[in-house]
């Protein structure tokens, strides 16, 4: 074991850095209870029948008024906070994981391509993603939102709240994606063996994505956790300013959008519960991205 | 002055600890020029740096002693030792482009090591420093030095670190590869001016370098190391010019000379790539097909010019142009030469034939069929796999992300040259026998091969394209010289065998007179003279040429085995 650990640079690192480990179980912990919520969650909170109003506002379970069926308590409409979260988890993250998806896609085609062909093509590309910089991604969501209400018939615009959020986030975040892509594109394409596929004739595509994309994963991949963090976030800001997703289908955005109405009125579990899991979420995440940027980054070890 | 005891080095690594240096030996004395020789991965500069206690860490120096006239090196701490580096030992480094900082004048960055060393007044002490630059060769030194590093030349850079590194005083001057990145001119500037201070200032020079020419040029005495170890010492001429010991005899036998063309490198037979017995099937395939007809190359009038600084919002920018009037003729299977110093163009001429850079001006032709150039040249073009080339850097020009075998069969399919899968992995086999290669390499990465052995990968993925025409732009000057010489045998039998024409491109004469047939001189995009090799260096008729010429290093010719 020890053996095959050494051998990996990164393995060997990972194990050598507490904080990384700690990270790493709880990032994958919340994921795991997330992709399993159905079956793990106590109850169903999209299914009104599973609670009951009369368990509302019970606190979590070690007050003295808490109730040993409810560990984190219960919100007002006698929801089990657990099952909340956790359904909740499910639905930012899945968000976040297909916009940031969408954007890597988008972003490391554009920015390849501007590094490749340069000239006029980035000039344009580069343009355009400094324009969407200046939209915030809220604007970029009712707009969005907006045209489809306008352009989609009504029956189709019932489970339209998630798809409008994924390609908000994308089209916010795809730009961080596209100026690595060109800015690492541009350093490989000084290397010698660009050029040497270059001078055998080989087809532009071929050049970058089997030659240049394999070179340049490694800044890519800590963007990739970076932003996927970065996604649940703005998942987490656009539902709590409305805009996201509504109150019975919550995200931990609208939880926390939820809580809000309690946060002076002594039921603190409501709002902090919820508060907390979108930090520690987010916290693992961007402490997993640093420790990708130091494996691939020999030079900031 | 300097005693070096039983100095071992270790390096911590997580498969334990690693011995960079090991039992090395070694005295300088006031004055005297030390070489420290050796190829890389010997552990030259982890001496020096074990000297000056800028050990990378977390390497330590394990065991042994360093004395510094009476004081215990190992014994300082680190103040103490903060404050006699500098003061009574200073380093030069390779690269006088990052070791001056480029936002402080020369002349703030030499007064403040002054005034960091000496109590002294400031007027003091920049009258010290315009005396230093002065004594340097730097003219109208007092002007001069108000300029930042970047409106300095690479040579007089060189001479300004030197400044920096002698301008406390100090007894001992650690120089790791101080003219390695410089032209011959001006490097034989600056190995005079070593030699000057260690006469008249009594300087003691400790010289790390794998320039063999260099050492025998101006170091007293010398220390040859291969892998951490120490082979041999004593005086320049006694260890180099008659050589005892194996290791150093081979090594000698891997410089080329200047002088005359030697047909063969005399390589230890466990090292030699045997090209002529292996590879049986990469050898035939590559000699059927048409190969009989080795082809010609001609350039008439070639001009590259490129976009230059734009000074002024409304007015056109004034082109910098690159190469000009380029015109010459290369003989079907024949070799020609290119030389010129950094920035004379000849890796712009390379990428002009490839076909990466567009002509402003001028016709190719290649075996008498117009050859297009940049954009122009079609992708699909014949001449993409009639010429191929050989790149500088081993470490950048093999993709770090494929296997051998992917890099390898490429041109294969790419020019359906042969279409079986299986049949591409069997010749891309032989094809590494072919190049001295086991054939296990074809399923490894390339970050798990020295450089030598990635640039024979090289060598293998430009013949397995059939080509007839082969660039190389200084295959060699990556590579250590015992390394170079198993290439230079490699390319010669190569050529020899299947007709290749060649294009050498080097800022190397020696090593140019070893392969070329023809030479051509470069300086500043403009031929300076051309014709046949032996012609070019016995009886140069332009100045540059024979400037050039006159400055390289050599050895004294009464060392020659």
């Amino acid at each position: 074991m020890l053996a095959f650990i050494k051998r990996y640079e990164g393995l060997w690192l990972f194990s050598r850095s507490p904080a990384v480990i700690l990270a790493a179980i709880m990032a994958f912990g919340i994921i795991l209870g997330a992709i399993l919520a159905p079956w793990i969650a106590p109850i169903n909170p999209y299914d009104l029948a599973s609670f009951s109003l009369m368990d509302g506002l019970l606190p979590p379970v070690w007050d003295e008024f808490g109730s040993e069926k409810f560990l984190l308590g219960t919100d007002d409409q006698g929801r089990d906070m657990i099952s909340s979260i956790l359904y909740g988890a499910r639905l930012s993250l899945i968000i976040g994981i297909s916009a940031m998806t969408i954007a890597t896609v988008l972003g490391v085609g554009l920015g390849l391509a501007a590094g490749y062909f340069g000239g006029r093509f980035d000039a344009i590309v580069m343009r355009i993603a400094d324009i969407q910089l200046a939209l915030p991604a809220i604007l970029t969501a009712l707009l969005i939102d907006g045209i489809a209400r306008g352009i989609l018939p009504p029956e189709m615009q019932q489970n339209l709240r998630v798809t409008v959020l994924i390609i908000a986030i994308a089209l916010s975040l795809w730009v961080n994606f596209a100026r690595t892509a060109r800015a690492s594109t541009f350093v490989q394409m000084n290397k010698e063996y660009v050029q040497a596929a270059l001078i055998q004739g080989q087809h532009p595509l071929r050049v970058m994505f089997v030659h240049i994309l394999p070179n340049i994963l490694g800044p890519l991949l800590v963007i990739m956790t970076v932003d996927l963090a970065s996604a649940i976030l703005l998942e987490a800001t656009l539902s709590f300013l409305g805009i996201g997703l509504p109150a019975d289908s919550p995200s931990l955005g609208t939880l926390i959008r939820i809580g809000m109405q309690f946060l002076l009125s002594g039921e603190w579990w409501i709002l902090w519960i919820p508060t907390l899991f979108l930090v520690a979420l987010v916290v693992s995440i961007n402490v997993l991205g640093d420790f990708l940027r130091d494996v691939f980054n020999p030079r900031l070890r | 002055m300097l005693r070096v005891e039983n100095l071992t080095v270790k390096f911590p690594s997580r498969f334990g600890d690693v011995t960079a240096v090991e039992n090395m030996a070694m005295a300088i004395a006031p004055g005297e020029i030390h070489g420290l020789v050796g190829e890389s991965g010997a552990g030259k500069s982890t001496v020096g740096a074990a000297i000056i206690g800028l050990l990378q860490p977390p390497g330590f120096v394990a065991d042994g002693t360093l004395q510094l006239g009476d004081v215990d090196l190992r014994a300082l701490d680190r103040f103490e030792a903060h404050a006699l580096r500098g003061k009574r030992v200073s380093m030069i480094f390779q690269d006088p482009q990052t070791s001056l900082n480029p936002l402080m004048r020369i002349e703030d960055q030499l007064v403040e090591t002054i005034l960091a060393h000496e109590d002294i007044s400031a007027d003091a002490a920049q009258s010290r420093a315009i005396d230093l630059l002065e004594e340097m060769g730097i003219e109208d030194a007092s002007s001069r030095m108000r300029s930042y590093p970047h409106q300095f030349s690479g040579g007089m850079r060189q001479r300004v670190v030197i400044a920096l590194a002698i301008c406390t005083n100090p007894e001992l001057i650690i120089a790791d590869e101080p003219t390695t990145a410089l032209d011959v001119a001006v490097q034989s500037q600056v190995l005079d001016l070593i030699r000057r201070l260690a006469d008249v200032r009594k300087v003691g020079f400790m010289l790390i370098t794998h320039d063999i020419g260099v050492i025998a040029q101006i170091a007293d005495t010398v220390t040859m190391m291969r892998r951490g170890k120490r082979i041999e010492s004593g005086p320049t001429a006694e260890v180099l010019g008659n050589p005892s010991h194996a290791y150093t005899k081979q090594l000698m036998d891997a410089v080329p000379p200047l002088d005359r063309k030697i047909d063969r490198f005399r390589v230890p037979k466990d090292e030699e790539i045997d090209a002529t017995g292996q590879g049986d099937a990469a050898r035939a395939w590559l000699l059927g097909a048409e190969r009989e007809t080795a082809v010609g190359l001609t350039l008439e009038g070639i001009a590259v010019s490129f976009p230059g600084v734009r000074t002024s919002m409304w007015q056109k920018p004034a082109p910098h142009i690159a190469l000009q009037d380029i015109s010459f003729v290369v003989r079907p299977g024949s070799i020609m030469g290119i030389v010129g110093e950094s920035g004379s163009g000849k890796s712009t001429l390379a990428k002009t034939l490839t076909g990466l850079i567009k002509p402003s001006d001028g016709t190719m032709t290649l075996a008498g069929a117009p050859l297009p150039g940049g954009g122009a040249r079609a992708r699909k073009h014949p001449s993409r796999q009639l010429i191929q080339m050989v790149f500088q850097d081993p470490y950048s020009s093999l993709n770090s992300r494929h296997r051998v075998g992917t890099i390898l069969a490429e041109p294969l399919w790419l020019y359906g040259l042969v279409t079986d899968k299986e049949e591409r992995r069997k010749l891309c086999i032989d094809m590494l026998r072919l190049v001295g290669m086991l054939p296990e390499a074809i399923d490894k990465y390339p970050h798990q091969f020295s450089g030598g052995q990635r640039q024979r990968i090289a060598v293998a993925r430009a013949l397995l394209a059939r080509p007839k025409v082969l660039i190389c732009d200084e295959p060699t000057s990556a590579l250590d010289v015992s390394i170079q010489a198993q290439l230079l045998n490699l390319l010669k039998d190569l050529q020899a065998s299947f007709g290749l024409t060649v294009l050498f491109i080097s800022h190397n004469l020696s090593v140019v007179r070893q392969m070329a047939d023809d030479v051509v001189v470069l300086r500043n995009g403009r031929i300076q003279e051309q014709g046949p090799c032996a012609t070019i260096y016995e009886t140069p008729t332009a100045e540059y040429t024979k400037e050039l010429l006159a400055l390289t290093p050599v050895l004294p010719a009464d060392w020659r085995p």
